[in-house]
């Protein structure tokens, strides 16, 4: 019966990514076109001639809907079709060959934030107004405060030019070449998380039902393991969502600073060099990734928080 | 048997640099003998943005540029110093009016996959440039090639270009006007020879590892994108005996200061550039490193001559141009060794005497009290100030110095200028249609090591003359330049052009652009020029020091 409700909302959410993501290409489409300026200006202007065989080329030249329409069939494919820009590079290679990049440190970022900012977070909830809190959420306030263009250059010089530890930049798949990405990716989420966890938790252990277990005299520790936790993680599990689509589709800053090559970058060089078709692929990408993590976030929600799927089940 | 040291490098004992020294650099008939030599000759060079591709007749922009130019090779090609030399050609004949080029290929020469390069390959490929089809954004290099205009138009077939093979080894070019400088336009990589076998095989992924066949001194290896380009030496290079470096790698790095870090974490041996705000830093920490030099390049900004203030307002101009103090631009403001400039041809540019403008032998103070007569005479006056905009595109730098020669104009002449930054893209949108821009920013990087790529840019028709200039003298001395034959007189000509230019002022010119890049002293084999055209083929890297002494390891050497 559980079960078959979860399905059921599944689905239901799935048909509605269908006109999400038409609406998300189209006004992307056009949007990029109203920006101005074309892919092909730079300093240097091109002769007309010459224009105009680059603008046959990409099919620039067509009237702006017949272009719209092209795009849709060669989405409908799944050909995102050449960049302007990496001109020897189609969009579905540049994704393709950037986003594992991108995903690897994302993700491992994302289990290191979630694993070390829950710690952090039920610690200090447990001491609430102890020293350790206090120094927790200090850490957690400085891990949110100090942007990453701020932590990862003094990383590199402190770790990479003093120390020669790690190296600077650079990417090879190798760990030494992940440490410092994924810390910089992480401090602001472990930041976030512990704080998050903290409140929820004192909110948890201040509930009537956990009053009640540790009233029967069940050991602390089982009362927060068994029935604490779950409830106490439902706002960290919502936040994850978008925060997993962020890390993993790449940071522009966190790219640039380590010289990685993900897919953040093209993002921000596409829309500046007005490579519309990457822009737009990069804009699907995107859309269909957090479509889908917040569906799995909706799913893990209706698992861990009954509540919700009582009300969807009637 | 001629021994010999380099002059460069070895700088002061102890110097506070932490970076491995070099061992003293050998020569032996031009060549470092080899027990000076690294064990392993990698050389790692920071390239800016991932290049734009690697196909030379889609290419544009600096980082492509310095790849493709290690991968291919042209009838001609750069030596160390700038000069054009002998590349894929040997020799060549140019006919008595300069009309006609005959290029006798090199024998030896060959593919990266063993294949002959014969004159047909150039014949296919300097079509394949010109043809529509494959939009090439550099066609207009190809200009001065008989009927090249119309075929890049699509007016004429390919066949119809001024190219055509008359042995297996000799090719023709025929030219629509002498173009003195057309031997450095055959070094660029718009006329590079492609692989035709190739390129039909596998089309858009020509240039990928595996696929690309080049005749240049490396081939391509391997192709990460936005992490790395490794280039290995190519044995069927006609020159590969000489060639020393095994490996090239280039790194995309786009954030200056992540290069700056990699290099001082000694992951790099050449950078693509340094953080314009370290100079100081630099200069102190990393003396023997640090390289400055001239690059083809004016800075300065323009003038919309179509928009009032600037109607027929020359007085009003020549006290704008004259009332900032270029020394203190570049000693205090750009801090980067720029070189002040009042003139337009930048200096370094092979045979010419720029046309310097009188107001440089005069002191700042001269030229600022000739600035507010003219100010005064144009009608402005404390009461009734000038009221203008400073356009330019998003950078620190730009923003840096709009905002010192807003501050000089007041300061000097009561002029009120404010500034407006915009978008890359919007800014040059709006720079090109003249109807918003007052003063902006402008700027040029020569294509080739000639004043004509200056000077061209003021002709009444050329697309980047968003100053509206026009000058009827100017447009008939340009004509006259590019169908002139003796240097001597194409020299005074354009010397003419230059002055003329200036004269009028529809630009404010602020200084000459320097390449700044840190180089690791153990790298030898490399010289400045102004094209800032680094071929890793003639570079080696030296052993280095032996840290513990600090002096020179002693090398057997039998002169020394």
């Amino acid at each position: 019966m559980i079960q078959e409700d979860i399905v059921r909302h599944g689905i239901s959410r799935l048909v509605g990514l269908v006109p999400t993501l038409l609406m998300l290409i189209t006004i992307a489409f056009f949007l990029i076109r109203v920006a101005p300026g074309g892919p092909f200006d730079s300093e240097k202007p091109l002769p007309p001639e010459i224009r105009a065989n680059l603008d046959a080329k990409y099919h620039l030249d067509e009237p702006l809907i017949q272009q719209y329409f092209r795009y849709l069939g060669q989405i409908l494919v799944l050909d995102f079709g050449p960049s302007y820009q990496y001109k020897d590079w189609t969009v579905n290679e540049l994704i393709a060959r950037g986003f594992p990049v991108s995903l690897t440190i994302g993700a491992l970022a994302m289990v290191l934030a979630f694993v070390l900012g829950t710690l952090i977070g039920i610690t200090a909830a447990l001491r609430q107004n102890s020293w350790v809190d206090y120094g927790a959420m200090g850490f957690a306030m400085l891990g949110m405060s100090i942007p990453n263009f701020v932590i990862a250059p003094a990383l590199i010089l402190l770790l990479a030019v003093n120390a020669g530890w790690l190296p600077a930049g650079g990417w090879d798949w190798s760990i030494q070449r992940m440490v410092l990405p994924v810390i910089t990716l992480a401090l602001p989420v472990i930041a976030y998380i512990a704080r998050l966890t903290r409140g929820s938790m004192i909110e948890v252990l201040h509930s009537n039902y956990i009053r009640t277990a540790r009233s029967k005299g069940l050991p602390k520790r089982i009362v927060i393991r068994r029935h604490a936790l779950k409830p106490a993680l439902l706002p960290v599990i919502s936040y994850m969502g978008p925060a997993t689509a962020g890390l993993i589709t790449g940071s522009v800053i966190v790219e640039q600073i380590y010289s990685i090559p993900g897919i953040g970058s093209y993002f921000v060089q596409g829309a500046l060099n007005r490579d519309y078709t990457l822009v737009m692929g990069v804009v699907i990408f995107y859309g269909v990734i957090i479509i889908v993590l917040n569906f799995i976030v909706d799913m893990l929600y209706a698992w861990l928080n009954p509540r919700i799927r009582y009300d969807e089940g009637r | 048997m001629a021994v010999s040291c380099d002059g460069q490098g070895d700088g002061p004992e102890g110097g506070r640099s932490s970076r491995p020294q070099p061992v003293e650099d050998v020569l032996l008939d031009g060549r470092p003998i080899p027990s000076v030599l690294a064990d392993e000759q990698v050389l790692i060079r920071g390239n800016g943005e991932e290049p734009q591709t690697l196909d030379p007749h889609l290419a544009e922009g600096v980082p492509s540029g310095h790849i493709l130019r290690d991968l291919f090779e042209g009838l001609t090609t750069e030596a160390p110093d700038g000069r054009i030399i002998p590349g894929a050609a040997s020799r060549w004949n140019i006919s008595a009016d300069g009309l006609t080029y005959t290029f006798y290929l090199r024998r030896d020469g060959a593919w990266s996959n063993g294949d002959a390069l014969t004159a047909e390959d150039f014949v296919f490929s300097i079509r394949r440039s010109a043809d529509p089809v494959t939009a090439s954004n550099y066609g207009n290099m190809l200009y001065p090639i008989a009927n090249a205009r119309e075929v890049l138009s699509g007016e004429l077939p390919t066949d119809a270009l001024g190219v055509t093979s008359l042995d297996r080894f000799t090719l023709q070019i025929t030219l629509t006007d002498p173009t003195p400088y057309f031997l450095n336009l055959l070094a660029h990589p718009s006329l590079y020879p492609v692989h035709r076998a190739s390129l039909e095989a596998h089309g858009r992924q020509f240039s990928r590892p595996g696929n690309l066949v080049s005749n240049g001194a490396y081939m391509l290896e391997e192709w990460a994108i936005r992490s790395h380009i490794g280039l290995v030496k190519n044995p069927n290079y006609h020159g590969a005996d000489d060639v020393i470096l095994e490996r090239v790698r280039y790194l995309p790095i786009e954030d200056q200061s992540t290069e700056l870090k990699t290099f001082r974490a000694g992951e790099l041996h050449w950078t693509y550039e340094v953080p314009n705000n370290q100079f100081k830093w630099l200069r102190e920490n990393y003396p023997d490193e640090l390289v400055v030099s001239p690059w083809l390049g004016s800075y300065f900004f323009g003038f919309n001559l179509l928009r009032e203030p600037f109607i027929d307002s020359p007085d009003l101009r020549r006290a704008l141009v004259l009332a900032i103090d270029r020394d203190v631009l570049t000693d205090k403001v750009t801090q980067f060794g720029e070189l002040p400039s009042y003139n337009l041809v930048p200096p370094g540019v092979t045979d010419y005497e720029p046309a310097i403008p009188d107001y440089v032998s005069w002191t700042q103070e001269e030229r600022e009290a000739e600035a507010r007569r003219l100010y005064a005479l144009a009608g402005y006056s404390a009461e009734k100030p000038l009221r203008v905009e400073i356009r330019y595109n998003t950078s620190e730098n730009h923003k840096k110095v709009a905002l010192a020669i807003a501050s000089m104009w007041k300061q000097v002449l009561g002029a009120i200028a404010t500034l407006v930054n915009e978008e890359w893209k919007v800014f040059l949108q709006n720079r090109d249609q003249q109807v918003v821009t007052q003063v902006f920013r402008a700027g040029w990087i020569g294509d080739y090591n000639d004043p004509h790529t200056f000077l061209s840019l003021f002709h009444s028709d050329h697309g980047l003359n968003d100053y509206g200039y026009s000058n009827s003298t100017v447009d008939a001395l340009l004509q006259e330049i590019s169908s002139e034959r003796i240097p001597g007189r194409r020299q005074r000509m354009m010397q003419e052009t230059e002055r003329i230019i200036i004269e009028d002022d529809p630009i404010l010119l602020v200084y000459a652009y320097v390449t700044r890049r840190l180089v690791d002293s153990r790298v030898r084999g490399w010289q400045d020029n102004v094209m800032d055209h680094h071929y890793s083929r003639g570079m080696y890297i030296l052993k280095a020091r032996s840290a513990s002494s600090g002096r020179a390891k002693p090398v057997d050497v039998g002169g020394e």
